[in-house]
């Protein structure tokens, strides 16, 4: 199984623009090791650093201090065994669907032998038809289909997620929920989603990790342990909620609720 | 639309073509103008029935011309009619000074006439056109292109640019006229830098402007510095380059007349600087009437270029 992420001790600063001013520090001191295979989401307030922790593993910036390994091997710039939705669509304006999705394949010179792929993802994400639009064609849904797709063509080990849904209506998002669990569940990789919605976290997850405001560390980590597929509205869902929302000091004035889960 | 609409848009055209005739032969002259040998312009109002009435016999059958002649007949009655307004005040009337006004006999029998000697002048243009934007062209595409995309190259280059770009190019003809060896050479340098400054501007800020998260999705994609280069920063600052292009065809048409009218001895602006020497009003307007219909021809076959290599995202000017 690949996969496996070990995060040690990595701590992330950003230089002030008012040079005069202390460096932001996003992470400090952050440890995780994430199980090969897994889902995974990153929850916590507003600017805790999820996606910058999302971006160090992506490659696309590097550590202050502390090191991020995949597979054995530490982490120094992006590459292909990493695939990486980014938050709105982002596909390139100027090229079909199709184009879009085989980008990665011919940027890496393997479009040849890998071509028949494309069109099984154009598949697998429902855009039959709409292989030679453009994506300003496209509803937001579908470019976000599109952008998956993408991200997936070239069989990364690790899918990284930043707030991949967080742009469309509610209902095309549950759907979307359900294609993605789909295509991790075929696929088999390491699936790190950044999200804002604690729904979306306990339905999607294996782990919830709960990030603390800057600088960011662990606060917790939550093991959702509810068989799939899994319903919205179940009872105990409702208790992960709680749980979640009280660790993120969310959870408004409700006293001494005992969690038996 | 109602039938009768139709039909009398359609045959506004016609009317006009027949009223200016009868202007032409039914009022006075004034005496004043020359005479030509042939009434050239009843000889064009006749071709320009003539494929009118072609094109209302296609459009019978085809919906899609229909449209579009329904929709422009009453453009061509109005430009048949205001034409023939102008014509009438220069030949029937004494209003204009007949010297700086010739008619339209003379100006459209001056075109049929001198018409081989013409269009050798038209070559010589375009050619030194086409050379003059090709090189201001690809040379300015890939000073914007490191520019934009290197920063100590916009470091060193920057200050140039934005120091002799601005100037304008009909200051430099004196002193491209005395350094370059042959006055061809000097006009298409001087042709070249009209181009080279939009085009690099352009470019530069096109690339510049590419979005940040287009380069780091290629980059988790596996894709190297230069295919990042040719294949996301290039296509996504192409909508700059176009009008980067636009401005620079615009800039080397001036250019262009401005250095056939300085020391030159072939070309349309030649031509059009000669005949006004010679007080031949009439080669003046021939002249302008085809650098009107060549530029604007340059320009469409442009915006056609750029709606095909843009077809991902339209109207930035319309043309």
């Amino acid at each position: 199984m690949v996969g496996q992420i070990s995060i040690r001790n990595v701590r992330k600063e950003f230089a002030n623009q008012d040079v005069s001013k202390e460096s932001i520090v996003a992470l400090n001191d952050f440890s995780l090791d994430i199980e090969p295979g897994s889902f995974i989401s990153l929850i916590g307030p507003s600017g805790c650093g999820k996606s910058t922790l999302l971006r160090l593993i992506g490659g696309l910036d590097t550590p202050s201090s502390g090191e991020i390994i995949l597979d054995g091997k530490k982490i120094l710039k992006p590459g292909s065994d990493r695939g990486f939705a980014f938050q709105g669509s982002n596909l390139f304006p100027w090229l079909t669907v199709e184009k879009n999705i085989a980008f990665g394949l011919k940027a890496r010179h393997i479009y040849k032998s890998t071509k028949k792929d494309v069109q099984d993802f154009i598949d697998l994400i429902g855009l039959n038809g709409f292989e030679k639009a453009y994506p300003h064609q496209l509803s937001g849904g579908m470019n976000q289909r599109a952008s998956l797709a993408r991200a997936l063509v070239g069989h990364p080990k690790v899918l990284l997620l930043d707030e991949p849904l967080g742009a469309l209506d509610a209902f095309t998002r549950m759907n979307l929920q359900d294609e993605i669990l789909e295509i991790w569940k075929k696929h088999n990789m390491t699936m790190i989603m950044v999200t804002h919605d604690v729904d979306e976290a306990i339905y999607m997850s294996d782990k919830v990790v709960v990030m603390s405001a800057r600088p960011s560390k662990v606060e917790a980590v939550i093991d959702i342990d509810l068989p799939r597929p899994r319903a919205r509205a179940q009872d105990t869902f409702q208790l992960y909620r709680s749980k979640i929302l009280d660790i993120l000091n969310l959870g408004g004035d409700i006293e001494d609720i005992e969690y038996n889960i | 639309m109602k039938k009768y609409i139709i039909m009398i848009k359609l045959i506004l055209p016609v009317l006009a073509v027949l009223l200016s005739v009868a202007a032409y032969y039914g009022l006075e002259d004034s005496g004043k103008q020359k005479t030509t040998e042939h009434p050239y312009y009843v000889y064009l109002l006749l071709i320009v029935l003539a494929l009118y009435l072609l094109f209302a016999i296609v459009s019978i059958f085809v919906k899609k011309i229909r449209e579009r002649l329904v929709y422009k007949a009453p453009l061509a009655a109005g430009t048949i009619a205001f034409i023939m307004f102008l014509n009438t005040i220069i030949t029937k009337t004494t209003l204009l000074p007949t010297l700086y006004f010739p008619s339209l006999d003379r100006i459209i029998g001056l075109l049929y006439e001198q018409r081989l000697f013409l269009l050798e002048n038209v070559l010589s243009s375009l050619g030194l056109l086409i050379t003059g934007f090709a090189w201001g062209a690809s040379i300015g595409f890939l000073t914007g292109l490191a520019l934009g995309y290197n920063k100590k190259v916009g470091y060193w280059l920057n200050p140039v640019t934005k120091i002799i770009g601005p100037i304008p190019t009909t200051a430099w003809i004196p002193l491209a006229l005395s350094v370059f060896p042959t006055t061809h050479a000097a006009n298409v340098f001087l042709i070249a830098f009209a181009v080279w400054f939009p085009v690099t501007l352009m470019t530069s800020s096109g690339i510049q402007s590419t979005s940040q998260v287009h380069f780091e999705v290629s980059s988790t994609l596996g894709a190297s510095t230069l295919y990042k280069i040719i294949h996301v920063a290039i296509p996504s600052a192409m909508p700059s380059i176009f009008l980067g292009i636009f401005y620079g065809t615009v800039s080397s048409f001036a250019t262009l007349m401005a250095v056939e009218m300085n020391g030159n001895s072939s070309g349309i602006g030649w031509y059009i600087n000669w005949q006004k020497q010679v007080m031949m009003y009439d080669g003046v307007y021939a002249g302008l009437i085809i650098i009107a219909i060549l530029c604007s021809l340059i320009l469409t076959l442009l915006f056609k270029v750029r709606d095909r290599v843009l077809v991902w995202q339209k109207g930035v000017i319309k043309w």
